[in-house]
């Protein structure tokens, strides 16, 4: 199977691998995905309270080419976003821009997964219930 | 020279030798005629050359040439041996005992023969990958017609103790099968020294083309019979219908008589470039060899790096490196490699695994190459693993309640 170029691109040049100090309040951590399963993702967002936008946000992945690609590309989408904005993120569009085959869509649903974990640990943190999702099921 | 890509999926299938390509290529036009042809020259001509390769093809394995099936390759010598044997002996009993790290070709046709009333009892492997031969005595019944165990498994090179096994199987009059791909042409196999009744072996793991493959059948003790399994002209001694692939076989003959001529200077070679492989990587840290390092192909390496995924993990050489990972990452299935989880390995390890199959045309500027572009993948995508993270963290991944889908 031949990765999209944006895949290897995500790949070779992945953007924003890191950690973000999880202790902070102002920080939401998502843990997805089962070493069992092959993939894992952590996403991480750091939230300016005033405006609520996400002022950084980081991930570590342990997977395929195409779930390293969706994490990462996940992270550039985040930044710049109110958390409100980052919610409706959906896998879909990750699948778009990276021309995901069918068999790879599991990784676009582990990265928004990855993104609701943040954001809602990040709103338990600070005291707001955390927000319900649908399940997507694909994976 | 450093040629590039690299290739070290040999387990999956070789390069042909030029000088099998040479061979064959008058079968396809000066000498195109039908082996089956009793009554013109074109015929005969075809027919001395099956003759000829049947003979190197015999001479392999030790075996007479009358002996030799020639089918179109190890899937079809499986289910022909196996189904074959089934029916054949279907007034003696129907029971079979196989292993659960054989090839998909021997445990789908070992599956087929359930539906069809048979008993399978598929034994477990020791977490080196070799089958138990007391527990095997012991599953031997009454109403036991077969043995089914691979000579030499595919994904971690681990070699079966044949010759106690067929010992065993002989005690108590019960054939034994072997699918032998990856064994014949890189190590010795020889039919009575082994005491093996059946065996499935192919041309194109063997630098020989594709499409063409053998199925042993011994002539004396016993006289094997298999039932054939495609209706037709009787070819073959009446168990493979089908006018025989001249080119094919006389290509197989060829490369057979090259991995007799050459397998123990090929061996020798390879096993010290599989270990010079071996030892650089096994440097990394937490990193793995799968199965047995004793009884074990000469140039076979399956080595699992934990914390890092085997398809992320080729994807950072794979325009310059060919090899294989026992991660299903590509599959829907999500499941990892079955083999590497019989030999007990957690999903997680399976997932990390790559296998490298060394062949006849492997450099040491190749395997050093390798052993540089692996090293650093692993390091850089570790830096971007959050198993690893937790790891050095000394956090306990096993303690983590993973949400698995």
């Amino acid at each position: 199977m031949a990765y999209s170029e944006k895949v290897i691109d995500h790949y070779s040049n992945p953007k924003n691998v890191g950690t973000l100090d999880k202790a902070k309040k102002n920080v939401g951590t998502g843990l997805v995905g089962a070493p069992e399963c092959g993939d894992v993702m952590r996403l991480q967002i750091e939230v300016d309270d005033a405006s609520g936008i996400i002022t950084d946000a980081k991930f570590k992945t342990f997977g395929c080419g195409s779930a390293i690609a969706s994490s990462s590309l996940a992270t550039e989408w985040l930044k710049g976003k109110t958390v409100d904005q980052a919610v409706t993120i959906d896998n879909m569009d990750l699948v778009e821009e990276l021309n995901l085959p069918p068999v790879k869509i599991h990784c676009s649903v582990l990265a928004e997964d990855a993104i609701k974990a943040a954001i809602n640990d990040y709103r338990t943190k600070n005291g707001l219930e955390a927000l319900q999702f649908e399940e997507k099921g694909v994976h | 020279m450093l040629k590039l890509p690299i290739y070290l999926d040999n387990n999956a299938t070789t390069p042909m030798d030029p000088r099998v390509l040479e061979a064959m290529i008058p079968y396809f036009t000066e000498h195109f005629g039908n082996a089956a042809s009793r009554n013109h020259p074109f015929g005969w001509e075809a027919e001395e050359a099956v003759d000829y390769a049947r003979e190197q093809v015999a001479k392999l394995i030790g075996a007479d040439p009358k002996e030799i099936i020639f089918t179109s390759g190890a899937t079809e010598g499986d289910n022909l041996g196996i189904k074959g044997v089934y029916e054949m002996y279907a007034s003696k009993g129907n029971h079979i005992i196989t292993c659960t790290t054989e090839h998909k070709a021997v445990l789908d046709t070992c599956k087929h023969i359930e539906q069809l009333g048979g008993e399978v009892t598929y034994l477990p492997v020791a977490a080196n990958g070799l089958v138990d031969v007391t527990a095997l005595e012991a599953a031997i019944k009454p109403t036991t017609i077969l043995i089914a165990i691979m000579y030499a498994n595919n994904e971690i090179g681990v070699v079966q103790p044949v010759k106690e096994i067929t010992a065993i199987a002989k005690k108590h009059g019960v054939l034994f099968f072997s699918d032998a791909v990856q064994a014949v042409g890189k190590i010795p196999v020889d039919v009575n020294a082994d005491g093996i009744d059946i065996m499935a072996f192919t041309a194109h793991k063997m630098y020989g083309p594709k499409g063409i493959g053998a199925l042993y059948v011994r002539r004396k003790n016993p006289r094997v019979k298999v039932t054939a399994q495609m209706d037709g002209g009787g070819h073959e001694r009446g168990m493979r219908s089908g006018t025989l692939n001249v080119p094919g076989i006389v290509g197989f003959g060829k490369a057979c008589e090259l991995a007799r001529l050459e397998m123990v200077a090929d061996a020798e070679r390879l096993s010290k470039l599989r270990d010079k492989l071996e030892v650089a990587l096994t440097q990394i840290d937490e990193s793995y060899v799968n199965g047995s390092t004793e009884h074990r192909l000469p140039h076979v390496a399956n080595i699992s790096f934990k914390y890092v995924e085997g398809e992320g993990l080729m994807m950072g050489f794979n325009k310059t490196i060919a090899l294989s990972s026992g991660s299903a990452c590509t599959s829907a299935s999500l499941e990892p490699s079955y083999v590497l989880k019989a030999l007990g390995l957690g999903d997680d390890l399976a997932h990390s695994s790559l296998r490298f199959g060394l062949g006849r045309f492997t450099t040491d500027e190749q395997i050093d190459y390798t052993i540089k572009a692996v090293t650093d993948t692993v390091l850089k995508l570790r830096e971007m693993s959050p198993l690893w993270e937790m790891f050095k963290e000394g956090v306990d991944i096993d303690s983590i309640e993973w949400a698995h889908h």
